[in-house]
């Protein structure tokens, strides 16, 4: 698997996308037995355990709300780095995802620790502001330490039909961003068909874009495993053509473990066994994790324990 | 590497219960064949001895046929509205007993546990429900034309879907008042068997459904027996041909459903991901034992490439293993005798030039088994071109315009499916128009429906089995 590489060849020129776009050609129903069959999959036993840290250690611990202050996010910050004090083969979750004004607050709880501060920026939720203020947003959480940066694409410009708008923006935040890693969030449940989003991950995918995600877990629908596997085999093929290998990150609505582990087996069989690590493909979740922290004692002790047994995030 | 693979997860055979020895089901149970010949019945995936099965001879088809003859005068007799009665029951039955069901297909056929659970038994259901559906409006089917049904059927099936062809077969000649003589393919009896408890257990009058099991023997006696009024077949193209011959002169019903060499046509403009996995499930369902099967890959010359490319990957993906275990994709091929010919043709196609790519997987040591494989460079002449392999082996050819890929679709002796892949509408209906062929499929594969007639052109027989069109392969015109 190839490492990540710099910006300048990270992004693929607008030329090779606008031809990637054009060939996009998605039969729905298609994508809905596919994603149903692999729904079938039986993970037991070992697999099961395996499966279930893996998710622990793909998480995104995530807090976006107005309400969040220093000692919320403290706590999730904490909880991100010992998920499961009482059992230290459970692995430390992948990062904790916060608006900008509380990166620094996070940084501080989990600096010596794996756990990443991923940022949300560009006027998550809606996008709705100009370049200027979105390159401003995102400067401001990377100042502030963020390690990962989490924006949303152009909506507006893409259902106007300028494509290059969406790519053009990207590209000037993944600039600011440097090494640190981009997430752009697609709005799955807004972009609604599997085309849209199909294109929409290859304009993300070509303009620099580290991770493509599904939602912003701000609006009526968020992940789906169907728009999982669009996603995947827009990653598979622009990994196909050459132009290196990049994340997924799914969010919004998954809550438990049997649906996570689904959108597992969705990347392990359209993407391969090389993406199942935090490094590319990552659960954006807030109640997720207690779920898969119980499930996980239900196997190593047979018995299911109340939610007050493990810490709050 | 981080590999992440699934552990074995067992369906528990402990469910289904099978007797030492059986059998045949006749005048409405079980009784000891007159033959007193017996021939063991294997799991294709260990080997091992299932039970034994009785190979019915001329007495053993004789008796079930006076017994069907007897069963008639009653059957006839009964308001269409009870008939549907016992289907319906018969229906409801096989969805509360599908789990036993299935793990027994599985077990004894070799088809992975999930296309038995998933596919086989809720189809099963489906179609007794269907045809029970239709018992009492059989005067209103075809406006003023009157049909009558034949009276004393002989059915012959196959052991690629040894209980959902059972269901083609029963559903629709109980439906239409005729009385059955059913014969399984000796390798696949038992589920058919435990289908005589049910009949059994639904109180279904005597002597309305029979079975014999056996041999090509025991078939060949029911063919010829006098008192058969109509024959259905569902297997090789070889043995329809001995059965066309065989009735050829008698007053006697035939309908055929044989072999296949489907097409499935894949267009530059088709969602290819989708297409792929289209084109997956039409040959490695079932381990490809399966007639309508999409057997030759048609892909158009300037996807070729990366078509293949994508095939070979996600092949690559598949589980070849232990049926019963919930996430095998590929099981075992049926018989000893099946292998061997997938091997010769297969052997016979790279000696004829082409380039074989096989999975790489594990196959376990005991049981019959034949790994995934595609064929490339292949030319029209090759034997695996023409021939049904009846086997996980996909042969690839490649067109250039749409013309030219009707002609090579049609280019075949068969004419039984099509497959279709194209995001451009106008160009699924111009090509169906074209291609000679029974089923259709557009963007999709391998898809039934009780309600939906299947059957073949040419030398994939006539006669159709399902939907309104199917109670005409157990009616003739009222005189």
């Amino acid at each position: 698997m190839s490492s990540k590489t710099s910006f300048e060849n990270t992004v693929i020129d607008w030329s090779s996308t606008i031809d990637m776009i054009d060939n996009v050609r998605i039969d729905e129903l298609g994508v809905k037995e596919r994603t149903s069959s692999l729904a079938t999959r039986s993970i037991k036993r070992d697999s099961k355990l395996e499966g279930l840290n893996k998710i622990v250690s793909m998480c995104d611990l995530t807090t976006l709300e107005g309400e969040d202050t220093e000692g919320k996010i403290a706590q999730m910050s904490s909880k991100a780095m010992t998920p499961d004090p009482s059992d230290t083969n459970v692995p430390n979750a992948a990062a904790v995802c916060v608006y900008p004004s509380l990166v620094s607050t996070a940084k501080n709880i989990v600096r010596d620790s794996n756990v990443k501060v991923a940022s949300v920026s560009s006027y998550f939720p809606s996008g709705q502001a100009p370049l200027e203020s979105k390159i401003a947003d995102t400067q401001f959480a990377i100042n502030e330490g963020a390690d990962e940066i989490d924006i949303v694409i152009n909506r507006k410009a893409f259902f106007e039909g300028d494509f290059r708008k969406v790519y053009d923006e990207i590209v000037s935040l993944k600039e600011i961003c440097g090494d640190i890693d981009l997430k752009t969030i697609l709005e799955v449940g807004e972009l609604e068909t599997y085309e849209n989003i199909k294109k929409a991950s290859l304009i993300a995918l070509s303009a620099g874009s580290d991770f493509i995600k599904t939602s912003t877990g701000k609006i009526y629908s968020g992940a789906s495993r169907e728009a999982c596997l669009v996603m995947a085999r827009a990653v598979r093929e622009f990994a196909d053509s050459g132009y290196g290998v990049k994340g997924i990150k799914v969010a919004g609505g998954i809550r438990d473990s049997k649906d996570a582990i689904r959108y597992l087996v969705i990347i392990n069989e359209e993407l391969g066994t090389e993406w199942l690590t935090p490094e590319y493909f990552r659960f954006g979740a807030s109640s997720l994790l207690d779920d898969v922290l119980k499930q996980i004692k239900k196997i190593k002790t047979n018995s299911y324990q109340s939610s007050y047994y493990f810490p709050r995030g | 590497m981080n590999s992440w693979q699934y552990s074995e997860s067992i369906e528990s055979e402990k469910i289904v219960n099978i007797e030492k020895k059986y059998g045949n089901f006749i005048d409405g149970k079980f009784v000891t064949p007159k033959s007193k010949q017996y021939i063991d019945t294997i799991s294709p995936s260990t080997e091992k001895i299932l039970s034994s099965i009785s190979i019915g001879n001329q007495q053993d088809v004789d008796y079930a046929v006076v017994s069907a003859k007897e069963g008639l005068k009653k059957w006839s007799k009964t308001a269409p509205s009870e008939r549907a009665k016992y289907l319906f029951k018969l229906a409801r039955l096989i969805q509360e007993r599908s789990r036993e069901f299935a793990v027994l297909e599985s077990l004894d056929g070799g088809k992975p546990i999930k296309e038995s659970r998933d596919f086989d038994l809720p189809q099963v259901a489906q179609n007794f429900f269907y045809y029970a559906g239709w018992a009492d409006k059989l005067d209103i089917a075809w406006g003023n034309e009157k049909y009558k049904p034949y009276g004393v059927v002989g059915q012959i099936i196959p052991w690629n879907f040894p209980l959902l062809m059972l269901s083609w077969k029963v559903a629709p000649a109980l439906a239409t008042g005729n009385t059955v003589v059913l014969k399984p393919a000796e390798t696949t009896p038992l589920t058919a068997l435990l289908f005589a408890e049910l009949c059994e257990e639904v109180g279904l009058p005597d002597g309305v459904f029979n079975l014999v099991t056996g041999d090509g023997s025991t078939g060949s006696h029911l063919v010829n027996h006098k008192d058969i009024k109509k024959i259905a077949f569902t297997g090789s193209t070889g043995v329809g041909k001995y059965i066309q011959k065989s009735l050829a002169g008698r007053d006697v019903g035939l309908t055929l459903e044989l072999g296949g060499k489907a097409a499935n046509i894949v267009y530059s403009d088709a969602a290819l991901d989708e297409a792929v996995e289209g084109v997956v499930n039409g040959i490695f369902f079932n381990q490809g034992h399966v007639c309508c099967a999409g057997s030759r890959l048609l892909v158009q010359e300037d996807i070729e490439e990366k078509f293949i490319k994508k095939l070979e990957k996600r092949m690559q993906t598949l589980n070849v293993g232990n049926p019963l275990d919930k996430n095998t994709d590929v099981g075992a091929i049926n018989s000893k005798d099946q292998l061997d010919k997938i091997e010769k043709l297969v052997n016979e196609g790279i000696a004829d030039g082409g380039d074989l790519y096989q999975i790489e997987c594990e196959l376990p040591k005991n049981g019959f088994w034949f790994k995934p494989s595609l064929f490339t460079s292949v030319q029209a002449n090759y034997k695996i071109a023409t021939e049904e392999i009846f086997g996980p082996v996909l042969t690839t050819l490649t067109f250039r315009t749409p013309e030219e890929a009707v002609e090579i679709a049609n280019n075949t002796e068969y004419g039984l499916s099509a497959g279709i892949w194209t995001e451009k509408g106008s160009k699924i209906l111009w090509t169906a128009d074209r291609l000679e062929a029974g089923v259709i499929w557009a963007n999709t594969f391998n898809k039934f429906d009780p309600a939906s007639p299947f059957g073949g052109y040419k030398e994939s027989g006539f006669g159709r089995e399902g939907g309104r069109h199917g109670l005409l392969s157990y009616l003739k015109v009222s005189s």
